[in-house]
């Protein structure tokens, strides 16, 4: 059946190359764009730098400078790989013991945990910036960690007890009867296990916490600007936008994301669909 | 076990819980009871009832112009995500060449954030609308089938992702059967497939359906509401509410409650609907 | 997995050890010994001049000064948040009367200050009974700013279709749009691409439009009520307005946007940055806008404007006697210090502000870097600024017989009713909304935003 088709099979092959080089388009265009002169963006993207308009790197020079790019570039680090981190390690404890101590208290934790993650975060951006405030969460980055641990606790947890269900109990007896401590226990027995699952949750919370931008500004964003706020100052901050600078930092902003991405992609799309399947 | 397990609730959690409790629980208690008063700082509450509820309605009808925006948005772009996303799955896993780096290709956008991907498409397509001398702002119609392709250059990739995964668990002697059976490809389809293909569908349902509705960034980068805040979302409105206007906060949490409860009635109409369906199928 | 895990960590640790060490904001305020003030800038165009005088200030006095800018068009939000905080700021600016009404329990009484001994017209600054709340700090004017080069081109030609032999015989609206619309007719002789410069409806860049040249109806609508001296007190008391010059402010509107260089459904994406562009490069002969505006239009690379071509001319509009009206001149820029922070931060934040308006330094940086005119009796004549805008700005406020123009925008109800404008004059631009709905949206607005 499959051979009979082969004409067929080869139109498709081709259509999908095209499609792919559609899709890839805006980003190449945004690329080419990043070295063309200020003014000669908004008239006409789709052109090719010529002489007139070829810029060099002056874009990505005054970008840098205005934005304070490299510094943008290491909250957003700092932010979303401790985050990822304390997600991780917070939220599979929790999973594990909501899942194992049956009381009234982990059921309630475990519904609101659930409720959380379809309440949009308008409902609490005013509110949360208020707390975060209260409590000098606001003058540090660093104060960024206890909100996405909170506020990232729902899908998180969510997965991991997903996954902390289809574990055996009679491994957890066995290495109590041989005299392991709760700790030991989780760290090294059940993290092990769990591995595969952490992978899926920080990379979730990775894509979510890097690039987000209300929360992080709402927080944060007058001191410390991580990279979508520095993005978005450069269309808003200045009393005029400058094309140039903004197509040279959309690129320096989505080329890490894309070496990440080709580096571990295996291990992104692995992720992806098991958080989607469980979740 | 249980009992002895049960002592370590300080370590194992607490740090999430009280994270919890600051970023999420308290604010959203907060929040439903700063809905009822009038404050620009929290201390300075005063209960007024209903009225913010009342105002969000009729102080001028951006709140409503902007559910329904977003309520023909989220349709639209439900049904070309996932009817596009499953169509490339379908392909993707007829045995093509090269299957791989298309997965890779269509996949990235999805990593790309919200923002940046705002500007990346006001570039191109005012670049488009320039030939016809207008721009997003011309016609709020620009802007709504804008952030629609933008939804989908996002999101196609991350929904045919789950599609191949559920395409792919069909077991194949099931198709084979099929097809000594004599059954033609569509019927193929309708009756081996879709069935099993059915929890992927509810997820990726789900996914969109959530993701559309609470659109922001992508919103705020694009179009930002011109023209006159006539292509501004929901969650857009409930933000221009709350920091645009001085003296408006109880209205913008009033809209926020509201919002909520849209959120959370439609996610669990649609995760209701489907998965009756999946027990028929 | 824990190798991996502790090289992340240690990978953590250091990029926020590195990213500590270079913060100039730094948020860990009053860990220091000394004092530190905060400073909430309005100014995003010169947040950078800020920053360097802020480090000289610290190196001189040991005084920190931590400057924070608001992005555009948000300041009052930004303040609004950063009061209440823990940290709030020690100094920050008020725009006239309504900013002062809304802010009027955190402004502390200046009355006893050197600064305000300064003040060379001591009417200028915001007071009420016999408190001063807020200082202004610098003159600005605007109108429209044209190339004379082009020009004199133009006057030169022998079958131009006016009189008149030089731009600055032009006195009126009538005579304005005559030369504007027999340039355009010969633009191609003159080498410009339009008239005037883009008008930039570009979210966020709309305030040439919806701000300063809504300024002058509205000046001539609360001029015509003789109950108040003062059209911005005039404006304060009016619930509701009639827009009675809204046919004047269309007159110039149409102008700008039928003579452009830009096709009206493409103003939608341009951006002030872009106007200044265009005229700085020669393409367009005016563009309507103040003497800030001089580095933007001196830092754009191939800049072929001389200095001593750049001249100012009053926005005319067809109201009548408008031969003696000169350009919008005003402020919108006052100093407040915040009256709830201790008393040794109120100090340090007033000896900043002395410094820099009194001392060689400071004013050396006023001048130069910001550019600003300092209605200060500190600075002699020749530490006016030099750059050829601001000395137009002075030679008309000099000019006699010449009346300035009252910066009566900041009896504006609120930064909503500025965009609401903003909005329905995009829509006007591409065709998307009449002049009569334009009108109607002006009048509601003001009217709904004033009840609030």
């Amino acid at each position: 059946m499959r051979k009979k088709n082969k004409v067929f099979g080869n139109i498709i092959f081709c259509v999908m190359c095209v499609l792919s080089v559609v899709y890839l388009a805006p980003i190449f265009i945004i690329l080419m764009n990043s070295f063309k002169g200020k003014l000669y963006i908004s008239n006409a993207p789709f052109e090719l730098p010529n002489a007139k308009t070829f810029a060099g790197l002056v874009n990505y020079v005054e970008g840098l400078a205005k934005t304070n790019f490299l510094q943008s570039f290491g909250w957003s680090v700092f932010v979303t790989v401790s985050s990822v981190l304390v997600i991780v390690l917070c939220t599979s404890m929790t999973a594990w013991y909501i899942t194992r101590v049956k009381t009234r208290t982990s059921e309630i934790l475990y519904l609101s945990f659930a409720f959380s993650m379809i309440v949009p975060f308008q409902m609490v951006m005013f509110t949360m910036s208020k707390v975060a405030n209260t409590l000098h969460l606001d003058s540090h980055p660093a104060g960024l960690i206890v909100i996405y641990l909170g506020f990232g606790a729902g899908l998180s947890v969510f997965t991991f007890c997903g996954f902390v269900k289809s574990i055996p109990l009679e491994i957890e007896e066995a290495a109590m009867m041989d005299g392991c401590k709760p700790v030991q226990t989780f760290f090294s027995i059940i993290l092990p296990i769990l591995r595969p699952t952490a992978i899926t949750v920080a990379i979730l919370n990775a894509m979510w916490i890097w690039n987000d931008y209300l929360l992080p500004n709402l927080v944060i964003g007058n001191k410390f600007k991580t990279i979508p706020i520095a993005i978005q100052y450069l269309k808003a901050g200045y009393g005029s936008i400058d094309m140039g600078a903004m197509m040279a930092m959309l690129v320096l902003a989505i080329t890490p994301i894309i070496i990440f991405y080709l580096a571990c992609q295996k291990y992104i799309i692995k992720g992806v669909v098991a958080g989607a399947v469980k979740g | 076990m249980q009992e002895s397990y049960k002592k370590y609730f300080f370590l194992f959690a607490l740090p999430t819980v009280l994270a919890f409790l600051i970023a999420f629980v308290i604010p959203f208690f907060m929040g439903i009871y700063l809905s009822f008063t009038e404050f620009t700082t929290v201390i300075d509450a005063r209960w007024v009832g209903f009225s913010n509820y009342i105002k969000a309605f009729s102080a001028n009808n951006e709140f409503v112009n902007a559910l329904w925006f977003t309520v023909k948005f989220t349709v639209v772009s439900v049904i070309s995500i996932n009817l596009l996303a499953f169509t490339l799955a379908s392909i993707l896993t007829s045995g093509i060449k090269a299957t791989n780096i298309f997965r890779t290709v269509f996949f990235m956008p999805n990593l790309i954030g919200g923002i940046v991907l705002g500007y990346i498409w006001q570039i191109i397509i005012n670049g488009f609308l320039y030939k016809m001398e207008a721009t997003l702002t011309t016609d709020p119609r620009y802007g709504f089938w804008g952030l629609v392709l933008l939804m989908n250059w996002q999101l196609i990739g991350y929904m045919m992702i789950i599609y191949i995964a559920g395409i792919q668990s069909i077991p194949v002697e099931l198709i084979d059967s099929a097809c000594v059976d004599g059954a033609t490809p569509l019927q193929v389809l309708r009756h081996v497939t879709i069935p099993v293909v059915m929890p992927s569908f509810t997820i990726c349902l789900f996914l969109t359906l959530t993701n559309s509705f609470r659109l922001f960034d992508q919103n705020l980068a694009l179009t930002a509401g011109a023209p006159s805040r006539k292509t501004a979302m929901l969650a857009l409105d409930i933000y221009n509410t709350f920091y645009g206007k001085t003296n408006w906060e109880g209205v913008g949490q009033a809209k926020a409650v509201i919002f909520s409860i849209l959120v959370a009635v439609i996610a669990a109409g649609q995760l209701f609907l489907t998965r009756s369906k999946e027990v028929e199928g | 997995m824990k190798k991996l895990v502790a090289l992340l960590l240690v990978m953590v640790m250091a990029i926020s050890m590195a990213a500590c060490g270079g913060t100039p904001a730094g948020g860990n305020g009053g860990k220091a010994s000394g004092t530190e003030i905060y400073f909430l800038n309005f100014k995003p165009e010169i947040a950078e001049v800020y920053t360097k005088i802020a480090a000289d200030y610290e190196a001189e006095t040991g005084v920190k000064v931590n400057v924070v800018t608001a992005a555009s068009g948000t300041y009052e939000t930004t303040l609004k948040a950063e009061i209440a905080k823990a940290e709030p700021p020690t100094i920050f600016q008020i725009n006239g009367p309504v900013g002062f009404q809304s802010w009027k329990d955190y402004c502390l009484d200046l009355s006893g200050t050197k600064l305000y001994g300064y003040l060379s017209d001591k009417s200028l600054a915001v007071s009420e009974g016999k408190g001063v709340y807020g200082i202004p700090y610098v003159v600005e004017g605007y109108g429209i700013i044209y190339n004379n080069a082009i020009m004199e081109k133009y006057f030169a030609l022998s079958d131009k279709a006016v009189s008149i032999n030089s731009a600055s015989e032009i006195k009126n609206f009538a005579t304005l749009k005559a030369v504007v619309e027999d340039m355009t007719a010969k633009k191609d002789q003159l080498g410009i691409q339009g008239v005037f410069a883009s008008t930039s409806l570009n979210q966020g860049e709309q305030w040439r439009w919806q701000t300063h040249l809504a300024n002058l109806p509205l000046y001539y609508e609360f001029k015509d009520n003789t109950a108040f001296d003062n059209t911005v007190l005039a404006g304060l008391d009016a619930k509701e307005i009639t827009f009675k010059y809204g046919s004047n402010y269309r007159n110039i509107f149409d102008l700008y946007i039928n003579n452009s260089i830009t096709a009206k459904g493409l103003l939608g994406s341009k951006s002030v940055n872009d106007s200044m562009a265009e005229f700085a490069l020669g393409q367009v002969a005016m563009v309507q806008n103040g003497n800030w505006a001089w580095s933007q239009i001196a830092g754009v690379e191939g800049n072929t404007v001389k200095a001593e071509d750049i001249k100012f001319m009053p926005i005319y509009t067809g109201v009548a006697g408008e031969e003696n009206q000169g350009l919008c001149v005003g402020t919108e820029n006052y100093f407040a210090i915040n009256s709830k922070v201790s008393k040794e931060k109120q100090d340090a934040s007033i000896a900043f502000l002395e410094w820099l308006f009194s001392s060689e330094k400071g004013k050396s940086y006023v001048t130069k870097d910001l550019g600003f005119i300092a209605p200060f009796t500190t600075f002699t004549d020749d530490e006016k600024p030099s750059d050829p805008l601001a000395k137009e700005v002075l030679a008309w406020m000099e000019k006699s017989g010449v009346t300035s123009v009252a910066w009566t925008f900041a009896a504006f109800p609120s930064e909503d009713f500025k965009n609401y404008f903003g909005d329905a004059l995009l829509e006007y631009a591409q065709g998307g909304k009449s002049w009569e709905e334009v009108e109607t949206v002006v009048k509601d607005s003001w009217k709904s935003e004033k009840a609030k």
